[in-house]
């Protein structure tokens, strides 16, 4: 019998890791690559003879890969550099660590794409092939977009705390924007973000796990089994996991009672709004309408008013709704979409069939638009009648 | 991060500034443009914002179904079919304002006498998978 190798052991034991290169005194880049290096070898050598202590196994790999890369790459420059063959031995917690690794691989100086591919294999310990699979891009582009963002950063003091907002906003991405290919990116980016919150005592970061925990709840409701979206007030609420659900609340209420209100904790309080009503009907709309308000307060985002404008509508009725979408700039992504819903409800189903047609036209994904087609084709098809 | 497709057609674009056709160039501005070309799709992998490139043969066949266990109905080439698409290339970029900086780039290759071709290139978004939290 061969031992399975626990992926996702390893996977979360990579930070620790490529943390305790570092603090020997490998750069980053270079510590980095051997990491990769041990968890390439540690797949293919585990399955026939498992370690007894994962973590010392992966260090000792990882470290003497680093000093044969180092020592090849100093052969090659004929430099006489001595390297150091006995290191310090690192302290036995790496979570301070861990930490500064978010920080490095969100740094502002990357662009949004590479701080995502620099945290899923840095941090999350993804191969390259796998992130660049999950964002459909040849695997020698990924390559190149990681040790682009890797020289970017070679630069940062490894020991300077940064802005957890970065990581926040990095962490967001990897959870919203993905495809669903090998890799669950959702699932990682939670897996991501409950390391974090374990790292750092923070509002935000537990409002983020649990706006993610709320949504990853509704993931099974979200798609009709052709692939299809299903809205929010058609889903099957059955399907809704209790479970995670129950989580995220709990996780939000913490937070919110350290009264350091910032935007995951108010769009995840929306998010739990939603999870608590039972039917459709009984969401309540008005605390919703609250909470988009302090959203306007704390991100002045157009979205946030545009999504507001949606609720109003269900609060008060879609003539509010009509008048809080009336103030907004109507190349705004999705305000025509939002302006048929509206329409419609208002029992216009002429204005909104047109408007359903045309934002379609404009809709940002294939699942929106053929979405919205068929919203135009159902009211076009009544109008017949 | 958002994929682009850059269209590059044989007919249908407007007219490029530099528009003389590629069999009145020297043979060495031929070879300098191909030779951007190659440079331009490499600058892109080093960037990692490479996805993929294909050139087009331009004689396309009209096909459809003609029902039934009939073979299907073709019909063309047409020489005068209006739109033809030479080749494309698929980026994927931080922004829409990256993605017209690279087109310009790819605009910019030289053709006759050496100058920029100015050509017009189609620039359209990908797709992308709907995002999770939309409420």
């Amino acid at each position: 019998m061969t031992f399975q190798v626990d992926e996702l052991l390893l996977r979360s034991l990579t930070p620790h890791v490529l943390a305790i290169l570092v603090r020997r005194g490998a750069g980053f880049a270079a510590a980095e690559d051997a990491v990769q290096d041990a968890l390439v070898e540690a797949i293919r050598v585990w399955p026939d003879d498992p370690p007894r202590d994962p973590k010392g196994w992966l260090i000792t790999a990882a470290w003497r890969k680093f000093l044969d890369a180092t020592k090849a790459e100093t052969a090659r420059r004929r430099r006489e550099d001595a390297v150091e063959e006995e290191p310090p031995p690192g302290p036995a917690s790496g979570v301070d660590d861990t930490l500064q690794l978010y920080f490095l691989c969100a740094h502002p100086s990357l662009t949004p794409s590479s701080a995502v591919a620099l945290t899923l294999r840095a941090v999350g310990g993804l191969t390259t092939r796998q992130i660049a699979r999950a964002y459909l891009v040849p695997e020698a582009t990924m390559a190149q977009r990681i040790s682009r963002a890797k020289r970017t950063v070679s630069g940062v003091r490894f020991d300077r705390p940064g802005d957890v907002g970065t990581v926040l906003r990095v962490l967001y991405l990897v959870f919203n924007e993905g495809y669903s290919g090998d890799v669950d990116l959702a699932a990682e980016a939670i897996r991501l973000t409950r390391q974090l919150a374990a790292a750092i005592d923070h509002p935000e970061v537990a409002g983020l796990l649990a706006l993610m925990l709320l949504h990853h709840a509704r993931r099974a409701a979200r798609t009709a089994p052709d692939g299809s979206l299903v809205p929010l007030a058609d889903q099957d609420r059955s399907r809704w996991d209790t479970g995670l659900i129950a989580e995220g609340i709990e996780i939000l209420q913490a937070a919110l009672a350290r009264d350091r209100l910032g935007e995951f904790q108010a769009q995840a309080a929306i998010a739990a709004l939603h999870a608590d009503a039972l039917t459709a009907e009984e969401t309540d709309w008005v605390q919703i309408v609250e909470w988009y308000d302090e959203l306007v307060q704390l991100t002045d985002s157009p979205v946030v008013r545009l999504n507001r404008a949606v609720a109003v509508s269900e609060a008060d009725g879609p003539r509010a709704g009509l008048k809080a979408l009336a103030e907004l700039d109507d190349s705004l992504p999705r305000y025509t979409a939002v302006a048929a819903y509206l329409h419609e409800r208002d029992g216009d189903p002429v204005t909104a069939a047109r408007l359903y047609a045309e934002a379609a036209h404009k809709a940002p994904t294939l699942a929106e638009r053929d979405h919205l087609t068929r919203q135009a084709a159902r009211l076009n098809a009544s109008l017949r009648l | 991060m958002a994929k682009y497709l850059l269209l590059k057609h044989y007919r249908g674009a407007p007219a490029a500034v530099n528009d003389v056709p590629m069999e009145k160039w020297t043979p060495e501005e031929i070879t300098a443009h191909i030779q951007y070309m190659a440079d331009f799709a490499t600058r892109l992998q080093e960037t990692g914002e490479f996805v993929d490139e294909r050139a087009l043969g331009p004689d396309g066949t009209w096909v459809r179904y003609d029902g039934e266990g009939r073979p299907p109905v073709t019909d063309g080439p047409f020489a005068e079919t209006k739109d033809l698409i030479a080749g494309w290339m698929v980026i994927d970029v931080d922004s829409y304002e990256r993605a017209l900086e690279l087109a310009a780039e790819l605009s910019a290759a030289p053709g006759a006498g050496g100058k920029p071709i100015h050509e017009w290139l189609e620039l359209r978004p990908i797709f992308t998978a709907p995002p999770t939290i939309t409420e």
